[in-house]
């Protein structure tokens, strides 16, 4: 993990993989949007309402996802102190609200013809939106403090504590009734959605997680520059106040 | 033992913590994380009349008579049945032999009076086509009460 750790070779791996990341995004996206969009069937009980489902439980994954990969940045650098996976862990929180963002409002945007409401306070709902403010209160926090280390170090605390949901909102429709359906495809046994209906859920499953991941590339590399430039303003303030005497 | 380690472990113990005392919360909420009921609990959770609650279940075949804006039909759960009469729109999923979850109180002739009425979607995806094929072939492994 050190070798990865080291940022210059960061940005040398990033450049390497962004061009094709960000490549293979846009192809699944646009291949998933085609066949979520003109080359599915209609559902037999939602009709074309389905074709929602396509981009929602994306979202809902990577948002998930987006947060496990925080979550374990964050252990990272409490433990090891590793700089890059401070910057990883600020790079990922807003990604993971888009996402979730995304999720809620698709499932509003659903659950307003099916169900009859845009909203239920259901365990499943709820937890969506509790993850949504831990994403929220990440970015907060992490710029809340005048010294970067330590909001990071708060932050990373507060993205582990924050953990505990993921588990709450996988398993919240088995554990208790919720008005949100079960799960169709990450359960044991066969998918219960035809085949004719996974595999543009599949595609753009797939094009999310590579967006996810060159997005999460850029940013960190941001975030490698941003600090750069700050270390270079800082050593030019230094050798400014020292200048300044001799000038004079 | 080297500062990494202790704070590797001090991580793993706290995560650990924090699982457990999540878990305790919440099998001591409970029903509290609860959606709705079904008709057999409304009969075994001895929960108050005069309480609000959410009612869920399948609305059962051939139990819906439309008078009107209202509507009357039969929520089951396959064990236990409730009567319940709603006013108003119903979502566009609401159909004999699929899910819904109803809002209401239940009234003195055991009648639950609904005032909002939701559809439940199941976790099953498919054309119409594969539907009335397995409906036809006998595969079909709906859930729709064939009482």
């Amino acid at each position: 993990m050190h070798r990865f750790a080291n940022p210059a070779r960061f940005l040398r791996l990033a450049s390497a993989i962004l061009p094709w990341s960000s490549a293979l995004s846009a192809l699944l996206i646009s291949a998933g949007l085609y066949f979520a969009l003109f080359h599915s069937p209609a559902d037999y009980q939602q009709g074309e309402t389905v074709r929602i489902m396509y981009v929602h439980v994306p979202s809902a994954w990577l948002a998930m996802a987006c947060y496990s990969t925080m979550a374990l940045s964050s252990a990272v650098a409490l433990i090891w102190k590793h700089p890059l996976a401070d910057l990883i862990a600020k790079a990922a929180s807003p990604i993971g609200a888009s996402f979730t963002f995304l999720c809620l409002v698709s499932g509003s945007l659903w659950g307003r013809p099916m169900w009859g409401t845009w909203w239920a306070w259901d365990a499943r709902l709820t937890s969506m939106l509790i993850l949504f403010f831990l994403y929220l209160g990440h970015m907060a926090l992490i710029n809340a403090f005048d010294d970067p280390s330590r909001g990071a170090k708060a932050a990373a605390i507060l993205a582990l504590t924050g953990f505990v949901n993921i588990p709450i909102i996988k398993f919240s429709v088995d554990w208790w009734n919720t008005l949100h359906q079960p799960a169709s495809v990450s359960k044991f046994g066969m998918p219960s959605i035809d085949p004719a209906m996974l595999l543009p859920l599949l595609l753009m499953a797939l094009g999310f997680t590579c967006f996810f991941v060159t997005m999460l590339l850029i940013r960190v590399r941001t975030e490698i520059i941003a600090s750069k430039l700050r270390a270079i303003r800082m050593t030019q303030i230094h050798t400014a106040h020292v200048a300044v005497p001799v000038t004079e | 033992m080297t500062r990494k380690q202790r704070r590797l472990y001090f991580v793993i113990l706290g995560m650990l913590a924090l699982g457990a005392a999540t878990a305790l919360v919440l099998t001591a909420v409970g029903d509290g994380m609860v959606y709705f009921y079904t008709p057999r609990d409304l009969q075994t959770k001895h929960i108050s009349p005069d309480r609000r609650v959410r009612i869920g279940g399948l609305v059962k075949q051939g139990s819906v008579v439309r008078d009107g804006k209202t509507v009357h039909f039969v929520i089951t759960d396959l064990t236990a049945e409730l009567k319940t009469t709603y006013t108003g729109v119903l979502p566009d999923l609401f159909r004999e032999g699929q899910g819904v979850v109803a809002e209401g109180k239940v009234d003195r002739n055991g009648v639950f009076q609904a005032s909002e009425v939701l559809a439940k979607h199941d976790e099953k995806y498919m054309p119409k086509d594969v539907a009335e094929a397995l409906k036809k072939s006998g595969h079909w492994q709906g859930e729709t009460p064939q009482k």
